[in-house]
């Protein structure tokens, strides 16, 4: 526990910070290169998929500020997806389509709908907090698939694009595939930053002893809701680029196993740790990817080796990575 | 609305309620005694539902398809216990909760391989598919009466089982003192692998019941599986007492939430916005009403253990 605060003071830009973001950073540079090589063949798809992985890969480092970082187990962090997207697929269809103006309601209504649900959440814990970010996802899936005049069940299709301050920056693939790259490095950036800043620290903190926080004069419940709210509007953020990207939005989106995916993903790449979420997120698309490849019936499949993957293999990719990384270990 | 379509809809409530009792009351009965998180259990509920398919198919009989299927489904809980679920009761949450989400996916999709995508439908039991006469003027469906009446009976048996047997109070024991149990030499993992066996053949004769009258689907226990850990909640985790009367309130608001909100909200706005926000504001108003009894008491109506 001591150690958790010891360890971790602000890595700066030296040899060591390269080495512990070593494999983001690689990530990124690959990345940037996908655009590039997708135009050797099947462009579309390719940009498409791995525009869809970086989406989720910001979503899911944005959970980890919570389920890593926080040892809050939310099992509802997708309903973020879907309202950022289902904000984005209203006010297109209404006649918005300054993308400035979506991203500032998508903030706001993320924000307000973390800080209500968070507020109520976070005065439970444990079993508690998970059935109930559950529930409350549940509830805007539920409230999104009784909207019918904006698709209902079937999801609704949008027939415009957004303008970026009035250029068509988002009108193509490859444009969305770089705002996609580039909201992706801001949300890892940005983590990272508050992880370990004073802030981070305290979070970090309260999952260790949030008695002792609490001793300390910090009010835990407080921290926490931040933390809610921060990870929440970042998540919006993401299903506002999800429903640009694949110019739909239907409940689908944010669907209670999408939550569920989204923390598999975290733990597959390893909670708490600088490249877990990023390097998780990656590995679960391409996996998906290659397993249903192989048969439509991939969860058959990826279902035991997720129980396998539980009972056997704690610590994520990052614990593989460490030699590499030579990431200390907190949490 | 008529005083007769509200009484129909009281009864629909009450047989929802009911539904959900019987499956949230072998969540709250797991969690309560091993501390344990089973997301699983709602995949259980929908294997219950299937096997009554099939073994109607078999014999042509609902009631020995049902027995057949709460056997098979008590088989099948026994089988997961013991390749997966004993390896997870020391593990924290989000473990329990990972690898059960696991066993969905692999469950959901073992269903859809073997009996289909397409929904399925079991008749109603021949004896059972006449109508029964309240009062005048109102007549309703016998099966759902007798759905209604089975979900009580399990609930006097549970009360009995839970209050007034040996093996009902190493239960309470070890939903508040787990490890005074254990130590007092009670052998702890065959208490597990019993009430474990005990509620996947309770959330398997929900499915078998609830066959006729929902469309069997893969997934058709995901979302009644949430609806249960809403109950579970309202009521307070582990605690019996709590999950009937959650489950009962939960019921009654959603399905007269759904009949009266729109007809309400007709009162303040103009009919199309109505009709527009009613159904979204109906299916919310379960989620609404657990916040705001979570807001005022968050360990539940009857809290049985601290989670």
């Amino acid at each position: 526990m001591s150690r958790t605060l010891s360890t971790t003071a602000p890595p700066r830009p030296t040899w060591q910070g390269l080495r512990l973001y070593s494999p983001a950073i690689l990530v990124f540079l690959g990345l940037a290169l996908v655009p590039t090589f997708a135009s050797l063949g099947a462009e579309n798809y390719i940009l498409g998929l791995v525009t869809r992985l970086m989406i989720l890969a910001i979503a899911a480092i944005s959970l980890d500020l919570l389920l890593g970082h926080g040892g809050l187990v939310s099992f509802g962090h997708a309903a973020f997806l879907g309202l950022g997207a289902y904000t984005t697929g209203i006010l297109l269809t209404e006649g918005v389509f300054q993308a400035e103006l979506i991203v500032l309601a998508v903030i706001a209504l993320s924000a307000l709908f973390a800080l209500v649900t968070g507020a109520v959440s976070l005065r439970t814990s444990g079993v508690y907090f998970i059935m109930i970010t559950l529930a409350f996802g549940q509830m805007l899936f539920f409230a999104a698939s009784s909207l019918a005049a904006y698709g209902g069940d079937d999801g609704l299709t949008l027939w415009d694009r957004a303008d970026l301050f009035g250029t068509d920056l988002l009108h193509t693939r490859q444009g969305r595939f770089y705002a996609t790259l580039a909201v992706l490095l801001a949300t890892f950036v940005v983590v990272n930053a508050v992880v370990d800043s004073r802030f981070g620290r305290v979070l970090r903190a309260a999952k260790e002893n949030p008695t002792r926080v609490a001793a300390l004069g910090f009010d835990v419940f407080r921290f926490r809701l931040a933390a809610y709210v921060l990870a929440g509007t970042i998540c919006g953020i993401a299903g506002m680029l999800s429903a640009l990207q694949a110019e739909f939005v239907s409940p689908a989106i944010m669907s209670w196993q999408r939550s569920g995916e989204l923390i598999v993903m975290v733990v597959l790449g390893g909670m708490a740790t600088r490249n877990g979420a990023l390097l998780g997120a990656l590995a679960f698309v391409l996996l998906e990817v290659w397993l249903a490849d192989l048969t439509v019936h991939w969860k058959l499949i990826f279902g035991p080796l997720l129980v396998l993957v539980v009972l056997y293999a704690k610590g994520g990719l990052a614990a593989l990575l460490r030699p590499l990384t030579a990431e200390g270990r907190h949490g | 609305m008529s005083t007769t379509l509200l009484l129909v809809q009281l009864l629909n409530g009450l047989q929802l309620g009911i539904i959900l009792f019987l499956i949230a009351a072998g969540l709250t009965l797991v969690f309560g005694v091993m501390g344990f998180i089973n997301l699983a259990h709602g995949v259980q509920y929908m294997v219950g539902a299937y096997l009554t398919f099939h073994f109607y198919g078999m014999t042509g009989h609902f009631l020995a398809a049902l027995v057949l299927a709460m056997i098979a489904a008590l088989v099948l809980g026994l089988v997961l216990e013991w390749l997966v679920f004993r390896r997870l009761y020391d593990r924290d949450h989000l473990d329990q909760v990972l690898a059960t989400f696991g066993i969905i996916l692999f469950l959901n999709e073992a269903v859809k391989v073997i009996w289909g995508p397409v929904p399925l439908s079991v008749p109603t039991p021949e004896a059972l598919s006449g109508s029964f006469f309240l009062m005048p003027g109102l007549l309703y469906p016998s099966y759902r009466i007798a759905i209604i009446a089975a979900g009580i009976a399990v609930a006097v048996l549970l009360y009995v089982l839970v209050m007034k047997t040996r093996i009902g109070m190493l239960v309470r024991a070890g939903a508040t003192h787990p490890d005074i149990v254990a130590a007092l030499g009670v052998d702890v993992r065959r208490l597990f692998m019993l009430v474990f066996g005990f509620g996947a053949m309770l959330a398997g004769f929900a499915g078998g019941l609830a066959a006729p009258i929902f469309a069997l689907e893969p997934g058709m226990g995901d979302n009644l599986l949430i609806v249960a850990f809403v109950v579970i909640v309202i009521g307070g985790i582990g605690s019996i007492k709590g999950a009937f009367v959650a489950a009962l309130l939960v019921g009654l608001v959603d399905t007269l939430g759904r009949t009266l909100a729109t007809d309400t909200l007709r009162l303040v706005l103009d009919a199309s916005a109505a009709n527009q926000i009613g159904p979204a504001l109906a299916s919310m108003l379960i989620y609404v009403l657990m916040a705001a009894i979570l807001w005022v008491r968050p360990q539940g109506l009857f809290r049985a253990r601290s989670a």
